[in-house]
């Protein structure tokens, strides 16, 4: 049951890949390797943090340590979600949709794996708890910034025609019906693909783990069905909140449109 | 507006201002349209034409109060006000792919007619429209919820002399059949002379005068 160990000589060979790549792309001017790299090394740096944290934590018990961990990285991912709005919400609100809207669908749908489907004792078992709400906010996370943008943006560059509709005498969710398909779309396309390719194209990242890591494989897969049935309504249920939230700010109770007076372009 | 025109106001703007810019406010506008009349209304860009007839239809935020024939905006959803106070703007917006999609019911042929089409139209595609079709359309479209009043911005200034003609009247004749009434705003005093009873100027400072 256990993995081959990887050491830092490993990890150099593999990260010199990263830096050909980095290289190619200075060569031919694409101007990618500039993010490249911070990323990269982001990742390096922040794994590497959360490893001694987990370590430290699986050790523990500690709800509150629990609860810490689980309210970091969902600042974390608002916060993510705020940056990756090309359209933006003014104030406060650009973070907190984002961030509610996620705790509300992550949370709940954690709470309901963990206390109904895997039944761990205690429930906030942080072996569990922790990489459970991982793996369900990454893809939340994903989702809801994709259809945050593509909303705000899309209704940024149609205002002439949501107000022709409104002054047509249409409500506000009539005015903008179809943005608001559009946008649940765009959210829920990656993970409706990627349940739809699972198995034939990838091996999940979450089974390949398991695999690598010596469990049978067919316990892999109930793990991983169980994590695709979560992120995909994880995300659907945080896409679908998160822009209700935004046609909230969007227009007032009297169906106008509040563009300029809510949104701002970075 | 005393003058000429017979009835009890039908459409009253009392105290009506309007925000702009965030901080400037124009108005108060106290001021009303019977039935069955045309307002006239001019004024160089920038005197907030515009935004007076978004404020009457309450697509922007104001203060004051807007009757048609007694009844406050504020007590109809703001949807429903829209459908009977409707405003019709300088450009008009199209989204579906073509102008029948536009269309919740079937234009009366009639009208059709009358503006210069025939009944293939609804099969068209907006984007081989011309500015001209499309103005004519736009009318078309507003009026399928037969508004009682109507706020035209400039409802002929991309037409040709004989189409300016044809919906000038046709709009007339709306709004004598409907015992409608409209304010029309346009730039040609000449336009406004043949169609509305009385002529008032909105001044840069946003002041109303009246013209005739």
């Amino acid at each position: 049951m256990n993995v081959i160990p990887l050491g830092v000589f490993e990890l150099s060979l593999a990260s010199l890949l990263v830096l050909l790549l980095a290289f190619l792309s200075f060569r031919s001017k694409l101007e990618i390797e500039r993010p490249l790299l911070i990323a990269a090394l982001r990742t390096t740096i922040q794994l590497s943090l959360i490893g001694l944290v987990l370590n430290l934590v699986f050790n523990t018990m500690n709800f509150w340590l629990v609860l810490f961990i689980w309210s970091l990285m969902l600042i974390a991912a608002g916060y993510e979600v705020m940056s990756r709005q090309k359209v933006k919400v003014r104030g406060a609100g650009g973070f907190l949709i984002g961030s509610s809207s996620m705790l509300v669908s992550s949370f709940s749908i954690m709470l309901l794996i963990l206390v109904l489907v895997i039944r761990v004792e205690p429930w906030y078992s942080p072996r569990y708890a922790i990489p459970i709400l991982g793996m369900l906010l990454g893809n939340t996370m994903n989702g809801v910034a994709l259809a945050m943008n593509t909303f705000s943006s899309l209704c940024w560059g149609r205002r002439a025609v949501i107000e022709q509709r409104l002054a047509l005498g249409q409500t506000a969710t009539d005015a903008i019906e179809d943005i608001w398909r559009e946008s649940v779309r765009t959210g829920l396309i990656p993970i409706i693909n990627s349940m739809a390719a699972a198995g034939l194209v990838s091996l999940p990242g979450m089974m390949t783990g398991q695999i690598l890591a010596g469990n049978t494989a067919t316990d892999a897969v109930r793990y991983q069905i169980l994590i695709m049935f979560m992120i995909s309504s994880g995300t659907g249920f945080g896409v679908i909140l998160s822009l209700w939230l935004m046609r909230r700010k969007m227009f007032d109770g009297r169906d106008r449109l509040r563009m300029r007076e809510s949104f701002h372009v970075s | 507006m005393k003058n000429r025109a017979a009835g009890k106001p039908a459409l009253a703007m009392n105290g009506l201002c309007v925000n702009q810019l965030r901080f400037m406010q124009r108005g108060p506008y106290t001021f009303s349209v019977p039935s069955a009349t045309v307002f006239g209304l001019s004024g160089s860009s920038g005197s907030g034409k515009t935004l007076l007839l978004r404020a009457v239809c309450d697509l922007d935020e104001s203060s004051g109060e807007v009757t048609l024939d007694g009844v406050s905006s504020k007590t109809l959803s703001a949807p429903e006000w829209r459908r009977r106070v409707a405003w019709l703007p300088a450009e008009s917006h199209w989204w579906y792919e073509t102008v029948g999609a536009h269309f919740w019911k079937q234009p009366e042929s009639n009208w059709l007619k009358t503006m210069g089409f025939g009944e293939e139209v609804l099969r068209w595609e907006i984007s081989r429209l011309s500015t001209g079709e499309k103005q004519r359309l736009a009318i078309l479209r507003l009026l399928q919820h037969e508004p009682r009043a109507l706020l035209l911005d400039e409802p002929t200034a991309s037409l040709d002399k004989n189409n300016m003609k044809t919906v000038e009247s046709f709009l007339l004749e709306y709004i004598r059949q409907k015992n409608g009434l409209a304010i029309w705003v346009s730039h040609d005093s000449e336009q406004l002379e043949r169609v509305a009873v009385c002529h008032y100027a909105l001044l840069l400072g946003g002041e109303m005068r009246q013209l005739r």
